[in-house]
């Protein structure tokens, strides 16, 4: 091992680095002074920053699709990319990883922007929530990044642990506090899953690193075999908790619900996001294809996902356990393109996610919108969202394209997405699997319809909930109307998304 | 360009129609109006600058107007509009409802004026869309894109009918039955374009590239029953019907004219343009089925509407009972029997809008649609029940009117096919006349009922302007309908000879599954 690190290694891991400063940073801001505006902004600036180098790396790589008559300029002033460089034989800073960080932190930042405007009317302490929040992404940072066991699992606890503190941020509340306990104790037994995994594919293969794992298990014969493939499953229920798969679903609208909005918004993307990219990548680099029985068992969760998900989600009246039910069902359309495997899958799940991310936090930072000013419990109800569009229409139009975007329907990133798993699965010939998506897609369209037409409907006389007036004049406002427009390219212009996830290859591809 | 300009405009409109409405309560009717009369314009200046007597050159259509720009390269996918005869006589007819749609709504329409229009101009759009784009995701996204305002039409300003299950179900119903089998549809693309990368190595959405992909015949036959389904649902034919009464009667009076006049053409156009020549094999062997649906439609939405006491649900059904013989024209397959689906499509457009829009204006004058509480109107209007009696009769098929024509060219067409279903669809005729007769008989004839027998407001200018333009439309139809023929002469005769080519092929196939 050479402890001594190349320029082109520390550029490598500069996203990684620069949070963990951030970290130190609002730590020390905090212990100094508190002083919610700039604390946010310091955590702001500094995952700004991160997303900047994370950005900073792919750039090179993007050039080649851009006109020719460009292309010599820019790449001597971007140089030749630094990327992939494996750092220490726990992380590999790939374009694939690259652009995963790049994703968990817009998300991160996003969810800053939100939780300031979330946080500006609560009563207690309103700075830590930041800290956590850096923590949190610098795990989801790890674990995009990890090629190795231990990487996988620091990186995944690391994620996972200060969620629990944010989940159950509004302690006065029952509620969250409910929430988090919840959270903890699955999430806890879900690390002992994948951790007893790990131990049993280790006593098989005797290494930890993905790349090794897949060529020794090929060599493992007999009972040997069995283990590996308990290992395995294990290994995946663990994952399949943190992803809110079925039928290891039970945890999530509960935490949906009782965790304050923004944080909703985390959970569902930078944290899946980062879980998922880890899916994958292990898959792929530790060739989980070549066992058949593991890809019927993913199979079965994603039937079983798209099922449960959306079947339950027909029964709520809350938006926000909606949204964690439509979360279940959506990843399992993702794992339809994971299922595919081969390299349009790769690029499918990556489009899926790009998408999901940004549909979904603009449907939370709606719901944090109308939450804030801070009351007993945020606007979850349906009922707190009827009529919304004469008194608010610009904020409604948010949500609706958000809706329609999960619903899938065109002009939206959400069709975009499922445009590509469905072009995965029939690339394969997975038509059971298509099959349960177009029904799940049918069933889904029913509870976002009814989701949006109470927007439409004729205004109840009690309000309980309103944005104030000036939602859009903050940062958390901007950063909404953003995500609006981002969603409607991606849905009519995807050309340049396409370029961008297309570049994030896996190696061994 | 002009093709762009044909369906941008509209979504110009309309987000200039929700804008507007601050400024004044009536402003978006008269920017509605102007813009759908502007796409008016351009088709009709489309018809007079293009040469729409070209046919098919080698295997390439060739098109009057063409439009292309790279889109998502990464799929061979192009933003790709085209124009031919039928294209243009579907994108006439969709700007001479949407003027008639913008008309009628404009003392019925009070709440929200400026978004609804922004609703009923955007789903013009994207119908309009969906006639010109040659590419088949093009489609598939314009497709799709016209259901959202149309829900929102349905769910907003809809009615809530005594008895029934209120607008919001019955608009939700709608858009589940034809999203559910739009996904259906895009499988079968993505089928269509994996099978042709297969055979070529280049993968590409474009229409004149997918056609004549070399396929097993299983394949093609499942590929083609993707498309059918999305098609039918919207046509609709009668096991996916189910949508399409509740959606008419709950629907206000512009969508039902947009739902019955020009959503429903949009599956036929689809069946015209991309089922049949796309799977030639596969809808020979299918169109005796299909044909057997479309008798089976026929006599079954006639029956049903002669049992209906609510006469938009009546008008409905009676439009399933129609889309029967576009159906049966479509998979007849000889030239005669297409042209006559063409102008069928076009005459029920106008007669069906024309009939909702008086069920409307009744509607408006007593407060009910119910047959059993009308009766004797004949005596308290002038001049609206003799407007109806002349869209009742076009309804039935009279000689002289736009659906004789049409229902006349499909029974001649089919009769050489399958004698047997052309006598039975024949019957449709018959049964057309009872229930046009008994529409005109309970609403208008009769003992007065009801307390009320004071003579009622009669048709405004507005409205007499609207009825007689489509009066003289179908009687033109119906007395010189060779123009139109002309216009759809060449594309149909293009699908007429796919169709007839699969003949030989198809007698040789292996049996299908």
């Amino acid at each position: 091992m050479n402890a001594m690190f190349t320029t082109a290694q520390w550029l490598a891991l500069s996203p990684i680095l620069i949070v963990s400063a951030t970290i130190v940073g609002a730590m020390i801001a905090v212990a100094f002074r508190r002083h919610h505006w700039w604390n946010a902004t310091l955590v702001a600036v500094g995952l700004n920053l991160a997303l900047l180098a994370a950005t900073w790396l792919v750039l090179p790589l993007l050039v080649d699709g851009l006109p020719v008559a460009w292309q010599a300029p820019l790449h001597a002033l971007l140089g030749p990319s630094p990327l992939p460089q494996f750092v220490t034989p726990l992380l590999v800073i790939d374009s694939y990883a690259a652009f995963y960080m790049g994703l968990v932190l817009a998300a991160a930042l996003a969810t800053a922007t939100l939780s300031y405007a979330y946080m500006e009317g609560h009563k207690g302490n309103q700075e830590e929530v930041y800290l956590l929040l850096a923590l949190s992404t610098l795990g989801g940072l790890v674990v995009v990044c990890s090629r190795h066991f231990a990487a996988f699992f620091i990186g995944l606890e690391l994620l996972s642990i200060p969620l629990y503190g944010m989940v159950g941020y509004l302690v006065r509340e029952r509620r969250s506090l409910e929430a988090s306990v919840k959270y903890l104790v699955l999430s806890a037994v879900a690390s002992a899953f994948i951790l007893f995994g790990m131990a049993l594919i280790y006593s098989q293969t005797g290494t930890l690193l993905f790349a090794e794992i897949g060529a020794r298990a090929a060599a493992v014969a007999g009972a040997g075999q069995t283990v590996l493939l308990v290992g395995g499953g294990l290994l995946l229920a663990g994952i399949a908790f943190k992803l809110s798969l079925a039928p290891f679903h039970l945890w999530t609208p509960d935490v949906y619900e009782g965790a304050p909005a923004p944080v909703t918004a985390y959970l569902a993307t930078a944290s899946k996001t980062a879980v998922f990219a880890l899916l994958l990548r292990y898959y792929v680099e530790a060739r989980g294809y070549d066992h058949r029985a593991l890809i019927d068992v993913l199979s079965a969760i994603a039937i079983l996902s798209i099922v449960i998900g959306n079947v339950l989600a027909l029964l709520q009246d809350n938006l926000k356990r909606l949204l964690a039910y439509s979360s279940i069902a959506h990843f399992g359309y993702v794992l339809v393109a994971f299922i595919a495997a081969g390299p349009l899958a790769v690029e499918a799940v990556g489009v899926y996610l790009l998408t999901y991310v940004v549909t979904t936090l603009a449907a939370f930072g709606v719901v944090t919108m109308m939450s804030s000013p801070y009351r007993d419990h945020d606007a979850d109800t349906l009922w707190d969202y009827r009529g919304l569009f004469w008194r608010r229409p610009y904020l409604t139009a948010i949500l609706t394209v958000a809706l329609l975007s999960l619903a899938g329907i065109p002009l939206t990133a959400g069709f975009i997405g499922k445009f590509y798993a469905v072009a995965a699965g029939v690339d394969k010939n997975l038509w059971l699997l298509l099959a349960v998506l177009v029904l799940g897609s049918a069933i889904g369209l029913y509870y976002y319809l009814r989701a949006m037409v109470q927007l439409y409907l004729r205004a109840p006389w009690v309000r309980r909930y309103a944005a104030p007036l000036n939602w859009a004049r903050g940062t958390g406002g901007i950063m909404l109307l953003a995500l609006m427009l981002l969603m409607l390219w991606l849905g009519v212009y995807p050309t340049p998304f396409i370029a961008v996830v297309q570049a994030a290859v896996l190696g061994g591809q | 360009m002009i093709l762009v300009w044909l369906f941008v405009l509209p979504f110009i409109g309309g987000a200039l129609c929700w804008q507007i409405e601050r400024f004044g309560r009536g402003l978006p009717r008269w920017v509605a109006l102007g813009t759908m009369f502007v796409v008016l314009a351009l088709a009709a200046e489309l018809w007079f600058i293009g040469d729409y007597s070209l046919t098919l050159l080698g295997a390439r259509h060739v098109w009057v107007e063409e439009f292309q720009v790279p889109w998502i390269p990464r799929f061979g996918i192009s933003f790709h509009l085209a124009l031919d005869g039928l294209s243009l006589l579907l994108v006439f007819l969709t700007g001479l409802l949407g003027v008639m749609a913008v008309a009628c709504s404009w003392r019925e329409v009070q709440r929200h004026v400026g978004f609804f229009h922004l609703n009923l101009l955007w789903n013009l759009g994207g119908v309009i869309g969906v006639f010109l784009a040659m590419d088949l995701f093009l489609f598939f996204f314009f497709w799709e894109m016209m259901l959202v305002p149309m829900y929102f039409l349905i769910a907003l300003w809809g009615h809530n009918v005594p008895g029934g299950r209120g607008r919001v179900y019955a608009a939700t119903k709608f858009f589940i039955y034809t999203q559910a089998s739009g996904l259906l549809m895009l499988l079968s693309i993505l089928g269509l374009v994996f099978a042709h990368y297969q055979a070529s190595h280049v993968i590409t959405f474009d229409y004149s590239a997918l056609l004549a992909t070399p396929m097993s015949a299983r394949l093609e036959w499942w590929l083609m029953l993707g498309f059918f389904v999305a098609f039918a649902v919207k046509l609709p034919v009668v096991p996916f019907h189910n949508w399409l009464p509740d959606a008419h009667s709950q629907a206000p009076t512009a969508g039902s004219v947009d739902l019955a006049g020009v959503l429903l053409k949009t599956a036929a156009y689809g069946l015209l343009r991309f089922a049949l020549p796309l799977f030639p094999h596969a809808s020979r062997e299918f169109a005796p089925i299909a044909m057997w649906l479309g008798v089976l439609g026929i006599v079954y939405g006639a029956l049903l509407a002669y049992a209906q006491n609510d006469i938009k649900r009546l008008v409905a059904y009676t439009s399933i009972s129609h889309m029967g013989f576009v159906l049966i024209g479509i998979y007849a397959g000889t030239e005669t029997a297409l042209q006559g689906a063409v102008i069928n499509m076009l005459a029920h457009g106008i007669s069906a809008g024309a009939l909702f829009i008086l069920c409307g204006e009744i509607y408006e004058r007593l407060h009910t649609r119910d047959l059993r509480e009308m009766g004797g109107l004949w005596s308290r209007f002038p001049f609206l029940p003799p407007i109806a009696l002349f869209f009742a009769l076009a309804a039935l098929g009279l000689p002289g009117l736009g659906n004789f024509v049409g229902e006349f060219l499909v029974l001649i067409g089919t009769f050489k096919v399958d004698a047997l279903v052309t006598v039975f669809a024949a019957s449709g005729m018959v049964l057309a006349a009872a229930y046009a007769l008994i529409l005109v008989q309970r609403a208008f004839h009769g003992p007065v009922r009801g307390p009320d027998t004071a003579m009622l407001q009669d048709l405004n200018g507005r409205e007499l302007a609207t009825m007689l333009t489509l009066m003289a439309v179908l009687v033109w139809l119906g007395l010189d309908p060779q123009p139109a023929l002309n216009l759809s002469a060449a594309p149909m005769h293009a699908v007429q000879t796919l169709f007839q080519q699969a003949a030989g092929t198809a007698a040789a196939a292996p049996g299908m599954p």
